[in-house]
């Protein structure tokens, strides 16, 4: 798909020609702002559950299951507080940020030099490798819950933050070497080619000159190890019980004797998707090339 | 690009291959260790050839489960691909609005699995949650814990708001690859807008539709918290899916004999047919490049 390349170029030619397009299929074919309508009805399916979640949130249990109402008739911040306050909620937030962060550092330090590889080279059984690595991706987590568990426990590990990062990075460690990969073969050979002429080691060289080349290709691949790991319960929830329990296993304290807290159980919800849309704003510019793994 | 061969790379690749076997061939052995082996308890193990295997398939269980899967997947496939392309069609190209609507549709994407199924249980009710309330206020008799096809509807629904916005991302990087020349192209030859789609988007977007097609198989295939969370495999059996059924039987009941059969089997349905997409896909790779 090289000829992304050469897009530029082809644009060059005067006027703005797509434009008179777009606006020409619209006033034919639709009516005017079609996909705007389109766009807009999917934006709402999408925020509606969204906002319910933020709704409830903002009010108190009784006028939860007391009334029915559009939005909070009077705003209330006692769940979030509710949570900020008590150790053995925020505590979930924490333990889930540092295994996050530790798998996403070690999924990014071995995937860097394996994608280079890939990229670069032909060796014997390079592609049976290749494909090996993205079965793990297919495995279902289900599959490896009871005996990540016993694995864990034998080695004393079970209940650490460093056994769930180690246990992500069996879906991880697939996708960031697929994503570099592609990012990778984006750039030309003859950069290394040269640096290796000029005299570069090849340490020097990848830190100094192939890092910065692929920076957005790096972030998106951290991009994706943080969202995996983050949305993933099953084997963050089978490996651990107290000291690094996830925020999202956490949640299931709120159904109690006295019914469940709705409005805790809401807040904790909004709580978890905060990190998510931070992340997303800093790589909302190569979220569509990521997606396609790099490979467009 | 031309590749140098180059057998040194392996080192490159060693830490790679350590980490994934130490995190996936150790637990898949003891996967196979159980499949083969029976205990009457105390770890006393002896070998019981395939004997689970035969249970396994010979299973109603089973069978009902992966007909479930199935018919779960393709109906998740069939709405969420098209529709997925819709959108991506509709978005706007640049600007503002592009990357807005970019934010909103990661969204979804990045709340745990679970939060979604909290949503949507908490939506789906109806006396608190908006949809319940709604559908039951106009009349429509709607309980996704009793009815089998509310429970179907709610995790279906659940899914396409969960995942649709993968398929227009990936769809959207295809068409945004695409030269304007081709569009300058199909005007000058007074292409229909359906041409247009047919002959030039469809074709350049094939590549990651392929991607996308894989991925949502895959993980629609695997799917387990959010359904687990909003119906908890029921009313009864009714959205009982391969991986609720799975943990079930492994940590409910510690059947772990035929639970590890299962597993193999399980790991073995989805590595075969991705095994097909990827022929595929790195076949239209090639095609590509040419």
């Amino acid at each position: 798909m090289t000829d992304t390349t050469a897009a530029p170029g082809a644009a060059s030619i005067p006027g703005d020609v797509t434009a008179e397009r777009n606006r020409a299929t619209t006033a034919r074919r639709f009516r005017p702002n079609g996909s705007a309508i389109v766009m807009g009805l999917y934006l709402l399916f999408l925020m509606l559950p969204i906002y319910w979640l933020l709704n409830m949130s903002l009010k108190t249990n009784a006028e939860i299951l007391g009334t029915f109402s559009l939005w909070p008739r009077d705003v209330t911040f006692e769940n979030y507080v509710t949570i900020l306050t008590d150790a053995s909620w925020y505590m979930g937030y924490v333990n889930s940020l540092i295994y996050v962060v530790l798998n996403t550092v070690i999924s990014l330090a071995v995937a860097l030099p394996a994608a280079y590889a890939f990229s670069r080279y032909s060796f014997v059984g390079d592609k049976h490798l290749f494909f090996w690595l993205l079965t793990n991706r297919m495995a279902p987590p289900a599959v490896f819950a009871l005996p990540f568990f016993q694995l864990y426990s034998s080695v004393g590990l079970f209940d650490t933050h460093i056994a769930v990062a180690l246990a992500h990075c069996l879906f991880n460690v697939p996708l960031a070497v697929w994503i570099l990969e592609g990012f990778m073969r984006g750039v030309p050979k003859e950069i290394d080619e040269t640096a290796y002429i000029d005299g570069y080691s090849f340490g020097r060289f990848f830190v100094r000159i192939f890092m910065p080349l692929i920076s957005s290709g790096i972030g998106v691949a951290a991009f994706f190890c943080f969202m995996f790991s983050w949305v993933e319960l099953l084997l963050s929830r089978t490996l651990t019980s107290v000291d690094a329990k996830p925020i999202a296993a956490t949640m299931t304290r709120t159904v109690g004797a006295a019914g469940i807290d709705w409005g805790v159980l809401a807040a904790a919800g909004v709580l978890t998707i905060i990190p998510g849309a931070l992340v997303i704003y800093f790589v909302r510019n190569y979220i569509a090339k990521g997606f396609a793994l790099g490979r467009v | 690009m031309n590749k140098t061969v180059n057998q040194k790379a392996w080192f490159l690749v060693l830490p790679v291959l350590v980490l994934v076997a130490f995190s996936a061939i150790i637990p898949l052995m003891t996967v196979v260790n159980y499949s083969v082996q029976d205990t009457f308890g105390n770890n006393v193990f002896f070998w019981n050839g395939i004997r689970w295997f035969e249970d396994m398939l010979n299973s109603e269980r089973m069978w009902n489960a992966l007909g479930r899967q199935a018919v779960f997947s393709a109906i998740i496939l069939a709405i969420e691909v098209p529709l997925g392309v819709f959108v991506a069609l509709n978005m706007p190209k640049k600007g503002f609005w592009a990357s807005f609507c970019l934010v909103v549709m990661s969204l979804p994407l990045l709340i745990p699995w679970n939060v979604v199924g909290t949503i949507w249980q908490i939506f789906g009710r109806v006396d608190i949650g908006l949809l319940g309330y709604t559908l039951d206020a106009i009349g429509i008799n709607y309980n996704y814990t009793q009815g089998y096809f509310a429970a179907w509807t709610t995790v279906i629904v659940m899914d396409v708001w969960h995942w649709t916005s993968l398929v227009a991302l990936l769809a959207y990087a295809g068409l945004q690859s695409i030269p304007d020349a081709y569009y300058q192209a199909a005007k000058i030859d007074q292409a229909s807008r359906w041409a247009v789609f047919r002959y030039i988007e469809l074709p350049k977007m094939m590549g990651v539709l392929m991607i996308a097609i894989l991925l949502r198989f895959m993980d629609s295939f695997m799917i387990y918290t959010e359904p687990f969370v909003v119906t908890g495999g029921g009313p009864g059996n009714a959205t009982t899916f391969l991986s609720i059924d799975l943990v079930k039987m492994a940590l409910g009941q510690f059947d772990l004999g035929p639970a590890a059969a299962f597993s193999i089997m399980y790991f073995l349905v989805i590595l075969a047919i991705s095994w097909v997409f990827y022929t595929v896909m790195t076949n239209l790779d090639k095609r590509d490049v040419r």
